[in-house]
């Protein structure tokens, strides 16, 4: 599988936009691998289908033995509510394919994102580089 | 007459569980931090077995340990419903010790943010393999509209464990029962005060109702 270039400076947020027919083909593990691996380096994981409810609770038990004092403090994670989820999301028309059971997930490093707001329709956050 | 009777009861309560076939159900108290899920388990515990089951503390992850108070009989119109309550630690996706030094020496507050971590970990797993039932704490002063509450009660319906959302802290100022009953509309919400007692008789009805 193509692996994304790692930018060469230390400057910027690097966003992954990961399309649900990349995760298709995961397992769980592999999922919660490839979001861990991309928060460890700094960057915004964002997912055009999201998880589901099973994996959502493993990602929470392997986040929290991965937490490390003064080295990684766990994740913010924002999805809106599933009732409320459309089928034409943003990501969804960018991206193309299917995205009838779509819940556009935004991962990132929680010391890092910042929810400014959250409602059904609407999640602001604010990004910093640390 | 009274002393007898209440023997009587006792012994035919006794016998009614040793010849069931159903084993308590276990009950999971979950939330996030700071919730008052300890507040409501001793509260529950100390009206029906005279016992605590943990410590109380305003400072986040006092619980770090899933805590069971087995066989807790809840007498409600003249039945008994038996329940484990099952205390579980806050669930959150994050935890800094730095959070806890202005409580506690660094040492200290390093080795409360590990125990934190895998304190969540197991109440997770919990979830997924050991309770028959969820009383979902959320402190009404605060907005329900979070990742964590979100994602654990689809995690809860994902199960198809029957969950009732208590909205603790009524007695604060801020508090607003609306607010969680708008954000989670598909399921019952009970308001009360684990830590002040109110609203406990509604509390109970609503256990033994949904999982008697």
């Amino acid at each position: 599988m193509p692996q994304a270039k790692q930018p060469d400076d230390g400057d910027g947020v690097q966003i992954d936009l990961v399309s649900g027919a990349r995760m298709d083909g995961l397992t769980s593990m592999e999922k919660i691998r490839l979001i861990l691996d991309g928060v460890h380096d700094g960057n915004i994981v964002i997912l055009e289908e999201g998880l589901s409810p099973d994996e959502e609770s493993k990602l929470i038990e392997v986040t929290m033995a991965e937490i490390s004092p003064d080295e990684f403090n766990g994740i913010e994670i924002e999805t809106y509510p599933r009732s409320d989820t459309r089928d034409s999301s943003f990501l969804g028309r960018l991206v193309g394919g299917d995205s009838s059971n779509a819940k556009l997930t935004a991962i990132g490093p929680a010391n890092q994102i910042e929810t400014l707001h959250k409602d059904e329709t609407l999640i602001s956050a604010l990004v910093s580089r640390n | 007459m009274g002393l007898l009777k209440g023997l009587k009861d006792s012994i035919s309560r006794a016998t009614d569980r040793l010849f069931s076939d159903e084993e308590p159900k276990r009950i999971g108290i979950y939330g996030p931090p700071n919730a008052g899920k300890t507040t409501l388990a001793n509260r529950i515990a100390r009206d029906w077995t005279g016992d605590a089951v943990g410590t109380e503390s305003h400072i986040p992850h006092e619980t770090r340990r899933a805590r069971r108070k087995e066989n807790v009989e809840i007498e409600r119109n003249g039945k008994t419903v038996t329940i484990d309550i099952v205390d579980t630690p806050g669930v959150t996706t994050k935890v800094d010790y730095e959070e806890f030094t202005d409580e506690m020496e660094k040492d200290d507050a390093v080795r409360r943010s590990r125990e934190a971590t895998e304190g969540v970990a197991e109440a997770m797993h919990w979830l997924r393999e050991d309770v028959d039932g969820v009383i979902y704490v959320l402190d009404s002063a605060e907005d329900p509209i979070t990742q964590v509450n979100t994602m654990l009660i689809g995690i809860i319906e994902s199960r198809d464990l029957p969950v009732l959302i208590f909205a603790n802290k009524i007695d604060l100022d801020d508090s607003s029962i609306k607010r969680i009953e708008d954000a989670f509309p598909q399921h019952q919400t009970v308001p009360l005060s684990a830590k002040e007692g109110d609203n406990m008789d509604e509390v109970y009805d609503n256990i033994a109702e949904y999982f008697g």
